[in-house]
């Protein structure tokens, strides 16, 4: 299995290889991209002791310059908003996607500051050349306990491939914001969740200073 | 008793009333609010303080030791729940994994099976029922179990009737490891609870939310056919 599974690797990164050279500037394949970074942002994190001390602001910068670049909010909030997105003004989209990225930094440092040293395990891509739209597969391992997988669906765009979804042990939180933001929208009308994601990114904001 | 009886009957008629904005998988969902609210007032007061003195307390290598062994004792069951499922291959797994660490990880606290290639599989009656057809039915709050539903609570009360701990005498020793795999347990999942607070807008809906899709996901054992999430899919063209 294992052999299986480095060979793939080698074979992808051989076609990954090829690929670079055919054409100069080809895009990093996702799952490569996935690995790079995530190895990267939990490296910095244990050479940091700030953020291992509960700096969160500091925290919240590193996933800033290193993860961000890599979502496309647009899209995340788009689909978790759903039908109501196009019920909203260009300023309310604008509104809405800000918020939300606040919202889901905040909630992915939070995931981050629990890591304690886990193992990655990289699962190779399954998907052909072609493919605009993938889902890139990661499992934490932990002991005595199931692997906890997170899936990465990313899209192909003009500037490389981004995440617009993220699905932690098959919840993904796109489609969970979905029903929470349509009760909202029903409501209050698509400012009653600006409004609401406001308030919740205010109140965590109060919360992280205190800690 | 009685006053349980009203109280569902008075949940059920609440139930009847929600009216058009309902969600048609929590049919229930006054009488679950009111459980969920009960439940977190527990957790709270007691669950929570609790499972933090122990994580204080007790190292995170014992911890990891006693996670391990209630872990091996769920596995012989587990490889039932495989078996049933027609998933042959994975209940062997599950039983090598119970003789292996019971005997070379020292009753269970060492998982030493996942060190030679053994993977821990998670898998319940409801999971079963799951994968026999039964959908998940109304969504369930069960008073201190939490989220459920009517498949997975017909389930985990199978999942009672099998575990092993259900069987250890004298009592004052069951009520101890109940105890004792209660604040484990809850102590894991602190960091989750702390995420669920901070992400959600609404803790009760999005907890449901997460639960439901979770379930889905452990019945296709991870490979659940991806839900589409296209703009286009709820619309019921009123909007057009």
């Amino acid at each position: 299995m294992k052999t299986t599974a480095s060979l793939a690797s080698a074979l992808i990164l051989c076609l990954a290889a090829a690929a670079a050279l055919a054409q100069p500037a080809a895009p990093e394949a996702p799952d490569a991209l996935v690995k790079r970074v995530t190895l990267e942002v939990v490296g910095l994190i244990a050479k940091d002791q700030e953020i291992r001390a509960g700096n969160r602001a500091k925290l919240i910068a590193l996933i800033e310059a290193k993860v961000l670049p890599h979502f496309d909010f647009a899209s995340m909030t788009a689909l978790a908003v759903g039908r109501n997105w196009r019920k909203a003004s260009a300023a309310q989209k604008a509104r809405l996607t800000e918020e939300f990225k606040t919202l889901l930094v905040n909630t992915y440092a939070s995931a981050l500051a629990a890591y304690s040293d886990q193992k990655f395990e990289f699962r190779p891509l399954r998907a052909r050349p072609t493919d605009t739209d993938v889902t890139v597969q990661v499992r934490v391992l932990q002991s005595g306990a199931q692997p906890v997988a997170i899936d990465y669906a990313m899209e192909k765009e003009a500037d490389g491939w981004k995440v617009y979804d993220v699905m932690v042990g098959g919840v993904s939180l796109v489609a969970n914001y979905r029903t929470e933001f349509a009760s909202v929208v029903r409501a209050s009308g698509v400012d009653g969740l600006i409004r609401s994601l406001a308030d919740k990114n205010r109140s965590l904001g109060a919360g992280a200073a205190k800690l | 008793m009685r006053r349980w009886g009203a109280v569902l009957a008075a949940a059920v008629l609440a139930g009847c009333a929600t009216g058009p904005d309902a969600d048609p998988r929590d049919p229930l969902e006054p009488w679950n609010r009111a459980v969920y609210s009960f439940n977190d007032k527990v957790d709270r007061a007691v669950a929570q303080p609790v499972a933090r003195a122990y994580q204080r307390v007790v190292p995170g290598g014992v911890r990891d030791r006693v996670r391990n062994f209630f872990a091996n004792l769920a596995d012989p069951f587990i490889g039932v729940n495989n078996f049933l499922q027609g998933k042959v291959e994975d209940g062997i797994t599950d039983w090598a994994r119970f003789v292996f660490n019971s005997t070379f990880g020292l009753l269970g606290i060492h998982d030493v099976a996942t060190e030679f290639g053994l993977e821990k599989h998670n898998e319940d009656f409801g999971q079963t029922f799951g994968r026999w057809g039964a959908g998940p039915g109304p969504y369930l709050v069960l008073p201190f179990l939490g989220s459920s539903s009517l498949r997975d609570g017909v389930g985990t009360a199978l999942d009672f009737y099998t575990d092993p701990l259900t069987y250890v005498s004298p009592d004052e020793v069951e009520y101890a490891l109940w105890a004792l795999r209660f604040t484990q347990t809850r102590a894991d999942l602190l960091d989750a609870s702390r995420i669920l607070e901070q992400a959600a807008l609404d803790k009760y809906t999005f907890q449901r939310d997460a639960y439901l899709q979770r379930r889905r996901s452990l019945v296709y054992d991870g490979r659940a056919p991806r839900e589409d999430l296209e703009l286009d899919d709820e619309d019921d063209g009123k909007s057009r």
